[in-house]
């Protein structure tokens, strides 16, 4: 109880720190008019005549790519930069409560930002008759999606002080995993690793997980999928946060 | 109150912290002295519970530090070099994030955070945003934040570092006014302070301590009858007399 009390005080501050400062405005912005772009224009939702959304999902995971890693690179790289990581470590607050509290802040946060898309949906209502289902199977995979992006960009800020080296690490950690499965990268292991290691490398990425979501099949292995990923960067932030040598 | 028992800090080759141990009592202010980089800041680190010791213990309150770091975490009010605090927030949010975390709730909070602020007379800022503020002001702030929970063990490193002489007079007056009720310890490079603040000082060089005793009893000490020589002469000297005076 008292260490969900401590999580959530850092997490109401992450939170609050997001909308402090332009980050979140920008953020929102950002991410609507990304989607927005890529969703009507690009993969020309009215012309299709189909009352669906996936034209929108299918480019969550290429908008995430950019924008996540923006989000949360100044998690922990800002805290140790700025020195601020020694007065959170030195309050009575566990590694892993305060780990947690970032985490979850920056997952609400692009939730938030997602949830705002809500004006598509009704769109899409007042234009045809969608599988409302099927909408919010959508939804729920594209904010576990989130979620690993989340993960995986706090792992990255807790390895360096350097906000940029944390963008850059963690939108090529989260390509490398969107794009696992992709013949050109399953083709830089084939030369010289066994079969099984490429079927792994291929099995880890985000995408198919994804795709029967937005299909409207909610598997469980897909669930667990996610959350193991979001469990594993959790774990591996604990890790080198307790490595550090200094702040 | 705070027990330091043969305490080492290893970074990777370089031992930093060669075997420190001291004990400091209620109503006592230590004066922890040494030229840059003798270990001052990472014995402090280690105490506060933000390093972990290579070896040796720190006991704060009967609890150790490396086996209940929550525990002591709650006895002590930390102010760490260069005054570290969220640029982003007011000094009153900050305040109460710090009263949060240290899991005061209502009006205990409320009053906690009012009287924080008028002891460091922060009154004229407190919806101010922390980034625009003196460095004066940003000091106080952070000593505020140590000293908010009314901790037993009071921890500040440099506390007076970069400010002017009426900020140095104002910071002194209040670490004096505190010590009667707590266990502190101040590091310093300035000697004045000694005089000014401790009822007892340690110096230590390149990880060690070379004295330790009342402020009087080290100016006897001293060729010269004061204490800068005395500093002069333990820590400029790499071997010899210097090293006879451990413990």
């Amino acid at each position: 109880m008292e260490g969900f009390q401590n999580s959530l005080s850092v997490f109401k501050r992450e939170l609050k720190s997001y909308f402090e400062s332009p980050v979140a405005y920008v953020f929102m912005v950002g991410f609507l008019l990304l989607s927005g772009f890529m969703t009507f224009s690009v993969t020309r939702f009215f012309e299709r005549q189909a009352a669906d959304l996936q034209p929108f999902f299918f480019w969550h995971p290429w908008v995430y790519l950019l924008l996540v890693p923006a989000a949360t690179m100044g998690l922990w790289a800002e805290e140790r930069r700025t020195g601020t990581i020694e007065l959170l470590l030195t309050m009575p607050v566990t590694l892993m409560q305060a780990v947690l509290g970032k985490f979850f802040a920056a997952w609400l946060f692009i939730t938030l930002g997602v949830a705002l898309t809500f004006p598509i949906v009704i769109t899409t209502c007042y234009l045809g008759n969608p599988d409302l289902g099927v909408i919010l199977c959508g939804y729920i995979g594209s904010i576990l999606m989130a979620g690993a992006y989340v993960a995986v960009g706090m792992l990255a800020s807790a390895m360096t002080r350097s906000q940029v080296i944390a963008f850059v690490v963690s939108l090529l950690i989260c390509l490398l995993l969107l794009l696992a499965g992709w013949p050109p990268v399953t083709s830089l292991f084939t030369q010289w690793a066994p079969a099984w290691f490429v079927e792994a490398v291929a099995a880890f990425s985000f995408s198919p997980h994804f795709e029967s979501l937005q299909r409207g099949v909610i598997d469980l292995r897909d669930i667990a999928y996610y959350i193991s990923v979001m469990a594993f960067m959790i774990a591996g932030t604990h890790v080198v946060l307790e490595n550090r040598s200094a702040a | 109150m705070l027990e330091v028992r043969d305490l080492v800090k290893r970074f990777g080759p370089i031992e930093a912290v060669k075997g420190v141990s001291f004990s400091v009592g209620m109503g006592e202010v230590l004066g922890f002295l040494g030229p840059n980089g003798a270990g001052k800041t990472t014995t402090m680190r280690m105490i506060t519970g933000f390093l972990p010791p290579s070896s040796g213990a720190a006991l704060v309150g009967g609890h150790d530090v490396a086996r209940e770091p929550v525990a002591v975490k709650r006895l002590i009010g930390y102010l760490p070099e260069n005054a570290p605090a969220y640029h982003s927030m007011t000094v009153t949010g900050f305040l109460q994030f710090i009263a949060d975390v240290r899991g005061l709730r209502g009006k205990a909070k409320a009053s906690a955070v009012d009287i924080a602020i008028q002891k460091c007379r922060l009154e004229t800022v407190r919806q101010q945003t922390i980034g625009t503020l003196s460095k004066g002001y940003r000091q106080r702030t952070c000593f505020a934040q140590a000293i908010l929970h009314n901790p037993q063990v009071l921890i500040m490193d440099e506390p007076t570092d970069g400010l002017d002489p009426n900020q140095k007079h104002t910071v002194r007056q209040m670490i004096k006014d505190m010590s009667a009720e707590k266990a502190i310890i101040v590091s310093t490079h300035i000697l004045e302070e000694v005089d000014a603040i401790c009822t007892r000082a340690i110096i230590i060089s390149q990880g060690k301590i070379v004295a330790n005793g009342k402020p009087a009893e080290l100016r006897a000490s001293s060729p010269t009858g004061r204490l800068e020589d005395l500093f002069r002469k333990l820590t400029l000297v790499e071997s010899g007399d210097a090293r006879t005076k451990e413990g």
